[in-house]
C-alpha cells in the first residue's frame, strides 16, 4: 500500500460493503467519538464546595435528583482523580489561590463549572471588598450556571452541556495547557509591577 | 431587675442605663477589666455567658462592646462598652482569661478594627491574610482593590503559625513579643480548606502524637464575604436577602432574627398571621438542618445510606418551601413587617401531610443509625464536654444542651408565635458525642409538636404590616436574639438615624461551635476528629460572614 493511500478511506468503505454483503454486523466510527462517549457519561467531579450552592450540589448526589444516572456520581477528593471542578460558591481573596492550585493539579482534559452567581461574577457580594468577581478571573471556566443558588435541575442542564462539549473535542488534538487570558493578564500586571520595584 | 439594680449601684464610674431588660454599662477604658471580673465572679450576678464582643467605630474614637448574659437570669442582658481615642496603636484589655469564648471575639475585633488586646497571647488576623492591609470595618478604610490585589500564592503557613502579642509586665511596661504556635518537633497535617468533612472550607492545623491530637488550630476565612460592611451600604430592606446566605441551612430564622430586629427600632406591629407563618417557615427550616447535620454526620462516620435518606425527607420540606415561598434552600420569606406573600393554599396540607410522615421516618432514622453497634461504639464515651467549659465556651443551641446547659432562646425571651405553643427544651446531661447526636433528632420531634400546634390555628387577616416606601431605624442601638439551628443568633443594629444602617453584627452560633473543637478534640484519635465536627454540625460561612 502506497503511503498517499493512507489519506483515502475508500478502500475502508469497499470493506464494509463487502463485510455486509456476506453478513458481517459491522459500523465503523472515529476513534475520537467513541473516546468522547466514554469520556462525556463517566466525568469524575471534584468535590469543592464552599458555600450555599455546595447543599444544592448534594442534593444533585442524593436520591431525588441522583446524577449517577449520567454517570457523574464518582465525586473525588483529590484533584489528581477528577475531570471537573464543580465549583459551587463564592471564591474569595483567601480560597483564590487554594483553587488555582487545585486547578493545576488535576490532570487533563480538565473542566470548570461556575456554579451560582457568585462563581460566575460575584453574584450578591459584588461590592464586597475581599470577594473575587468570578472564577473566571483565577481559572477557565467552560459552562456557567446561574441561580442563587441553582436548582438541582439547572445543575444537571448545565452538566448536559458540558458532556455536550466533551463531545465536540478532538481528543487526541486537545492542548496540553488552557488558554488562562485572565490569569496570564494578573500574573503579568504582578510581574511588571515587581520589575517596577526593582 | 431589683437584683441587678442594687449591684449595679456599686459601681461609681460606671454609667449605667436601662432599656427593658438590657442594662447598658460605660466605664472608662482602665476599669474595663476590673468590672468585667466583677460581673463574672459576683456570686449574686455570675454573668458568666459572654455572648458576643463587637468592635464599634465611633469615627472619631474606637470602641468595644461586650455582651453578657447570666445563667442565673437568662432574659437579662448586660452590655459592657469602653471607648479609646487613640487610633493609631488602640489598646484594651483583654478578658480571654475569664471567658473561653472572648479568645476568638477579640481576633475578630482586632481583624477588622485594629484593636490590640493586651495581654491576648494571639494576637493573630483572624479572617483576612495576615498581609492585609486596613481594617475593613474601620469608617476610614481604603476599600481601592490596587491595595490589596487577588492573591497568587497560598498564605504562607510560617504567617500562620507566628502569633504576635502584646503584654504589660508586673513591673508595667509594655511589650511587644512573638511567639511560636507548635514546637519545633511537632507533627502537624493540615486539614481543609477544601476538604467535605470539614463541612464547608475551614482549615484546621492539627498536631499530633502518634494518632492522638495534641493541639488544634482553626483557621478562618477562607469564604469571608465581608457581610457586615457590605450592610453598611445597604437599605433595610435590602439586607436580609445577605443574612439568608449567613448560615444558609437555617437562613429563614437568621432572616426572621433581623427583621425582628428592625421591627422593634421600628416599634412596628407585625400581624399574627405572620409570626405563626414565621415560626411554622422557622421550625420546618429547623428540621431539616437537623436532617442534613444528621445525615453529614452519619456520612462522616462512613455510612453513605444514612446521608440518602437523610436528604430525602429534607426534599419534602423544600417542596413545601417551593410552593410558599418561592425558593428551595433561600426561602427568601420574612420580610420587614411580616412575610413576602401569603401561604399557598396547599401549604397546611401538605404540612399536615408531612408530620406523620416525618414521626414514622425517625423511627427508622432510630433504626438505622441509632441502634447500630459501630456507630455506638464510635460516639459513645468521646468527646466530653462539661456544662461549665459550654457556657463559657458560650457553646448555645443543641451542644450546649447535650451538655445540660438551658440555654434555648424560644423558651428565655419567646418571640414571634413561640409563647402560643406547648413543647419542652431537649436536655441531655452527659455532654458526649452521642449526646449531641441524639439531642438533634430529639429535636425534630419538639420541631413537629409546636409545627403540629400552630398549623391549624394561623389567625386571618393581613400577612404583613404596611411599611413606608423607605425605612429609616431612629437613632439607637437594636438587639435581638433567635434560635437558630446550631444555636443563639443575634443581631446587633446601630443606627443613626438613616436609611442605612450605621454598623450591624451578627453572632455567630458556629464560631464558638470550632472554639469548642480546640477543647473537646484533644485527646482523641484523628479519626474521631472528623466525627466531631459532624456532631458540632457548624456552617463555615455563618463564622466567616
Amino acid at each position: 500500500m502506497q503511503t498517499g493511500d493512507f489519506k483515502d478511506n475508500e478502500y475502508l468503505d469497499e470493506y464494509v460493503k463487502e463485510l455486509r454483503a456476506n453478513g458481517v454486523n459491522i459500523a465503523i466510527a472515529k476513534l475520537d467519538d467513541l473516546i468522547n462517549w466514554g469520556r462525556s457519561n463517566s466525568v469524575w467531579p471534584l468535590t469543592f464546595a464552599t458555600s450555599c450552592c455546595g447543599i444544592e450540589f448534594m442534593c444533585l448526589g442524593a436520591a431525588r435528583y441522583d446524577f449517577a444516572r449520567f454517570g457523574w456520581e464518582v465525586t473525588r477528593n483529590s484533584p489528581r482523580q477528577a475531570d471537573v471542578v464543580f465549583c459551587c460558591g463564592t471564591i474569595v481573596h483567601k480560597m483564590a489561590p487554594v483553587l488555582k492550585r487545585l486547578y493545576d493539579q488535576m490532570a487533563e482534559p480538565k473542566y470548570v463549572m461556575a456554579f451560582g452567581s457568585c462563581a460566575i461574577s460575584g453574584g450578591p457580594f459584588k461590592t464586597s471588598y475581599h470577594t473575587v468577581m468570578g472564577v473566571d478571573k483565577i481559572i477557565p471556566v467552560d459552562v456557567y450556571i446561574p441561580g442563587c443558588p441553582p436548582r438541582p435541575d439547572a445543575m444537571i442542564y448545565g452538566m448536559m452541556q458540558l458532556a455536550r462539549k466533551i463531545k465536540m473535542q478532538e481528543f487526541f488534538r486537545l492542548p496540553k495547557q488552557p488558554i488562562v487570558a485572565a490569569a496570564d493578564d494578573l500574573k503579568n500586571s504582578k510581574e511588571t509591577e515587581k520589575g517596577g520595584e526593582q | 431587675m431589683k437584683v441587678i439594680d442594687e449591684l449595679l449601684a456599686q459601681l461609681p464610674f460606671a454609667g449605667i442605663e436601662q432599656k427593658e431588660k438590657t442594662y447598658s454599662v460605660s466605664v472608662p477604658k482602665d476599669k474595663l477589666r476590673e468590672t468585667a471580673e466583677w460581673l463574672k465572679n459576683n456570686p449574686k450576678l455570675s454573668f458568666d455567658f459572654l455572648t458576643d464582643i463587637i468592635g464599634m467605630d465611633y469615627t472619631d474614637s474606637l470602641g468595644v462592646i461586650y455582651y453578657l448574659s447570666s445563667t442565673t437570669f437568662p432574659s437579662y442582658i448586660i452590655t459592657l462598652k469602653t471607648q479609646t481615642d487613640d487610633r493609631e496603636t488602640p489598646e484594651i484589655d483583654s478578658v480571654h482569661d475569664l471567658w473561653l469564648s472572648a479568645d476568638l471575639y477579640e481576633r475578630e475585633v482586632h481583624d477588622f478594627l485594629g484593636i490590640t488586646f493586651v495581654n491576648n497571647p494571639d494576637m493573630r488576623r483572624l479572617f483576612l491574610r495576615q498581609d492585609w492591609k486596613g481594617y475593613p470595618l474601620r469608617k476610614d478604610y481604603d476599600a481601592n482593590p490596587e491595595l490589596n490585589p487577588i492573591p497568587l500564592d497560598n498564605e504562607d503557613l510560617n504567617d500562620m503559625e507566628d502569633m504576635p502579642f502584646t503584654e504589660i509586665n508586673l513591673e508595667g511596661e509594655r511589650l511587644e513579643q512573638h511567639r511560636k504556635l507548635f514546637e519545633e518537633e511537632d507533627y502537624v497535617v493540615n486539614f481543609g480548606p477544601q476538604h467535605p468533612a470539614t463541612h464547608g472550607v475551614l482549615h484546621l492545623r492539627v498536631s499530633l502524637d502518634g494518632e492522638m491530637i495534641k493541639k488544634v488550630d482553626p483557621n478562618f476565612g477562607y469564604i469571608h464575604r465581608g457581610i457586615e460592611k457590605m450592610c453598611e451600604a445597604y437599605t433595610y430592606p435590602q439586607i436580609p436577602h445577605l443574612t439568608d446566605r449567613l448560615d444558609y441551612l437555617s437562613g429563614t430564622i437568621s432572616r426572621h432574627g433581623f427583621c425582628l430586629a428592625v421591627e422593634k427600632g421600628l416599634e412596628l406591629e407585625v400581624p399574627e398571621r405572620a409570626h405563626y407563618i414565621r415560626t411554622i417557615i422557622d421550625e420546618l427550616t429547623r428540621i431539616a438542618s437537623h436532617l442534613l447535620g444528621w445525615g453529614c454526620m452519619a456520612m462522616d462516620m462512613g455510612s453513605i445510606t444514612a446521608f440518602v435518606y437523610g436528604m430525602r425527607d429534607r426534599e419534602k420540606i423544600m417542596d413545601i418551601f417551593e410552593e410558599t415561598c418561592g425558593g428551595r434552600l433561600m426561602a427568601n420569606y420574612s420580610v420587614i413587617g411580616g412575610v413576602m406573600n401569603d401561604i399557598h393554599p396547599n401549604f397546611q396540607k401538605k404540612v399536615k401531610e408531612f408530620i406523620p410522615y416525618m414521626r414514622k421516618m425517625l423511627k427508622e432514622h432510630h433504626l438505622l443509625f441509632t441502634g447500630n453497634p459501630i456507630a455506638r461504639g464510635r460516639m459513645e464515651g468521646v468527646g466530653y464536654l462539661s456544662k461549665e467549659q459550654a457556657i463559657s465556651l458560650g457553646a448555645t443551641g443543641p451542644t450546649g444542651r447535650a451538655s445540660g446547659w438551658s440555654n434555648d432562646v424560644r423558651k428565655i425571651e419567646p418571640y414571634a408565635a413561640y409563647r402560643q405553643a406547648d413543647f419542652k427544651e431537649v436536655l441531655r446531661s452527659d455532654g458526649l458525642t452521642f449526646d449531641r447526636y441524639i439531642i438533634r433528632l430529639d429535636e425534630i420531634e419538639e420541631s413537629l409538636r409546636i409545627i403540629e400546634q400552630l398549623i391549624d390555628n394561623i389567625p386571618g387577616g393581613n400577612y404583613a404590616a404596611k411599611t413606608k416606601a423607605v425605612i429609616k431605624l431612629p437613632e439607637g442601638e437594636f438587639h435581638q436574639r433567635v434560635e437558630g439551628a446550631r444555636g443563639e443568633f443575634d443581631v446587633y443594629i446601630n443606627s443613626k438615624g438613616d436609611k442605612f444602617p450605621y454598623r450591624v453584627k451578627f453572632r455567630s452560633p458556629c464560631m464558638t461551635l470550632v472554639n469548642t473543637l480546640k477543647y473537646i478534640a484533644v485527646g482523641t484519635k484523628v479519626a474521631d476528629l472528623i466525627m466531631l465536627g459532624g456532631s458540632l454540625d457548624y456552617v463555615v460561612p455563618c463564622i466567616d460572614r
